[in-house]
């Protein structure tokens, strides 16, 4: 037998692992054809089309009386809505306080789809049993697979926010007094909060893809995870929870929990599970 | 001179799942350079027996070394050294045959320099590297999985079932392989319950049975201890005629005839001594026999897997008493 190269530890085969998968990934467009749809839907096609329909309406009327729906946001929160006419209110309001947190849904069912998958996913399809008799190791295994399953919903935050951003700012922007989006709170929800909660969302979704059997029970379990934590998004983003000083505790409290969701979460991996016979 | 140490050895091990027991109590030698065949039913623990000796799944009880070291513990170390084509192929339908080799190349860590292009062409699929795999038949499926399998050259290669589902000739090309591999020096671990592919390639057989090895031995031993008498295959135009002289009733049994029983192609006879073959064609024909078939006759591991699979409770005394009675 010839000589083999000395063992290697470390990153290396935990971005193998992340790198084949987001290859897979991008090999099914099956898979990320309707997740593309979904985010066009959430971050551009609904807010354009009720922003643009609703900056023409006339100040009386319809605008009127949905601008009276203002009054149901937080005290703080109406206190922080810019513009001098009912419509230009609403149209603020719509944009920083609904059409936003709503779209943070996007990347969570990005992330939790894939995520909850990846480990079944391999078991289901036999590759399990060839990935648990590889020299990686069970660390190496579930961070190459947390990885692939963060990335493209983190990077989808980022590019449907940005997207977001500038059709908000172009269709509401001149009646606020220029661009406005993101706000200071949304600054600090997508750069602080979004992450951990998404490396905890996974953490667990994760372990749920390591135990069940099938991917559409790991798809059904993982759904119950997301859904608290998007409305925490939606209550942190409106700023009925918190403040951006507090918002910035938060998140790292948020932080705390998904290091210790990580580390317990790497017991999702397990060679004996990868076979599927525990 | 001291025999070399095996390259994986298994005593008493035991593995179950909740009320399953998978391994009962397996004893095993794997030698450099051998092919040992698993062989057994399914649900016998041929599966589960591989798994063990790669760390994947730890035994209860007993022992279990590969390369000196304990698989679980040293697992990285074990399967580093070690290539594993699974009863399916295991590879990943969505990526091209090349992609499927590189991700084994670099969870090896063999760097940018692995020989992929060259394990594809040992197994003749270097043509179809850029091909999807989902679109591959189920023969380059295996060569592939073993391609992948052999890419880091392991000392210690386990197959399950890797004819499985393959048309004869891919079959042939694939037991060819490895005995190639063996021949290499490549220890190899295969298991199968097709009795054919495993005549003739396997150095070392194993018959697993509820989880526990019943027989182990080379093969031509364990014919030899299952089928110590010496049967020679006997036909004639007229069968009938046959039986009743090589039975005796007419009166005159021939010398040193034991068992008589129906066999493929006529009667297999059982003589107490090989040199008897020449007395006793002297004898048929003189008896007015006919003969139109005499050949010596050397069971099949066939015939040694279905004698020991017949009977319950088997001990290797019962055993010869009840095949020949």
């Amino acid at each position: 037998m010839s000589a083999r190269p000395a063992p290697r530890r470390g990153r290396s085969r935990t971005f193998t692992i992340a790198r084949t998968d987001l290859r897979q990934l991008a090999q099914s467009p099956d898979f990320w054809a309707p997740m593309v749809v979904l985010a066009l839907l959430f971050f551009v096609v609904v807010p354009a089309f009720l922003l643009i329909v609703l900056v023409r309406l006339p100040e009386e009327g319809v605008a009127a009386s949905v601008s009276t729906a203002l009054d149901l946001l937080p005290q703080q929160a109406q206190t922080r809505v810019l513009g001098a006419t009912p419509v230009d209110r609403t149209s603020y309001a719509l944009a920083v306080y609904l059409f936003a947190p709503i779209a943070v849904i996007v990347p969570m069912t990005i992330s939790t789809a894939i995520g909850a998958n990846c480990l079944v996913g391999e078991r289901e399809k036999g590759t399990g049993e060839w990935l648990a008799q590889t020299p990686a190791t069970e660390r190496e295994i579930y961070l190459g697979k947390l990885i692939a399953s963060l990335l493209p919903g983190y990077l989808t935050t980022l590019v449907g926010f940005g997207l977001y951003s500038l059709l908000v700012n172009i269709v509401v922007g001149p009646r606020v007094g220029g661009w406005f989006f993101p706000t200071r709170d949304w600054w600090v929800l997508m750069l602080l909060v979004v992450p951990p909660f998404l490396a905890l969302t996974l953490s667990v979704v994760l372990r749920l893809s390591g135990r069940v059997r099938s991917a559409a029970a790991a798809q059904q379990a993982s759904g119950l995870v997301t859904l608290p934590l998007i409305m925490l998004s939606y209550a942190q983003s409106s700023g009925a929870l918190f403040g951006t000083r507090s918002a910035l505790a938060f998140a790292a409290l948020a932080w705390l929990g998904a290091t210790w969701g990580l580390v317990r979460g790497q017991r999702a991996v397990q060679r004996s599970r990868l076979l599927g016979v525990d | 001179m001291a025999l070399p140490a095996p390259t994986a050895h298994v005593e008493h091990a035991r593995r179950s799942f909740r009320d399953v027991v998978a391994l009962a109590d397996l004893n095993l030698q794997v030698a450099a350079g051998e092919v040992t065949v698993l062989l057994g039913p399914n649900g016998a623990g041929k599966t589960t027996a591989l798994r063990l000796l790669t760390g994947a799944l730890a035994a209860e009880s007993g022992e279990v070394r590969v390369f000196g070291l304990d698989p679980v513990s040293d697992g990285d170390e074990v399967r580093r050294r070690t290539g594993v084509v699974s009863a399916k192929p295991a590879l990943y339908d969505r990526l091209t045959g090349w992609d499927n080799l590189r991700y084994a190349a670099e969870l090896w860590d063999l760097g940018p320099s692995a020989p992929i292009e060259e394990a594809a062409a040992r197994f003749g699929i270097a043509s179809a590297l850029s091909d999807r795999v989902g679109g591959y038949s189920t023969g380059m499926k295996t060569r592939l999985a073993l391609a992948r399998a052999v890419l880091h050259e392991p000392d210690l290669l386990l197959l399950d079932e890797p004819t499985s589902g393959l048309d004869p000739e891919s079959s042939l090309a694939v037991l060819a392989m490895v005995d190639e591999l063996a021949e290499a020096g490549t220890a190899v671990v295969m298991s199968t319950h097709l009795l054919l592919e495993a005549e003739g390639l396997a150095d070392h057989v194993v018959l697993l049975e509820g989880g526990r090895d019943v027989l182990s031995g080379p093969p031509d031993a364990l014919v030899h201890q299952l089928f110590p008498v010496p049967e020679v295959l006997l036909d004639a135009t007229d069968p009938l005629a046959l039986r009743r002289v090589l039975e005796g009733a007419d009166g005159l049994r021939p010398d040193g005839v034991g068992s008589v029983h129906a066999g493929r192609g006529g009667l297999l006879v059982a003589l107490d001594r090989p040199d008897r073959v020449p007395g006793l064609v002297a004898q048929l024909v003189g008896a007015g026999v006919d003969l139109t078939r005499v050949e010596p006759h050397r069971p099949t591991l066939e015939e040694v897997y279905l004698a020991v699979r017949r009977s319950d409770g088997w001990q290797p005394g019962d055993r010869l008493a009840e095949v020949h009675r």
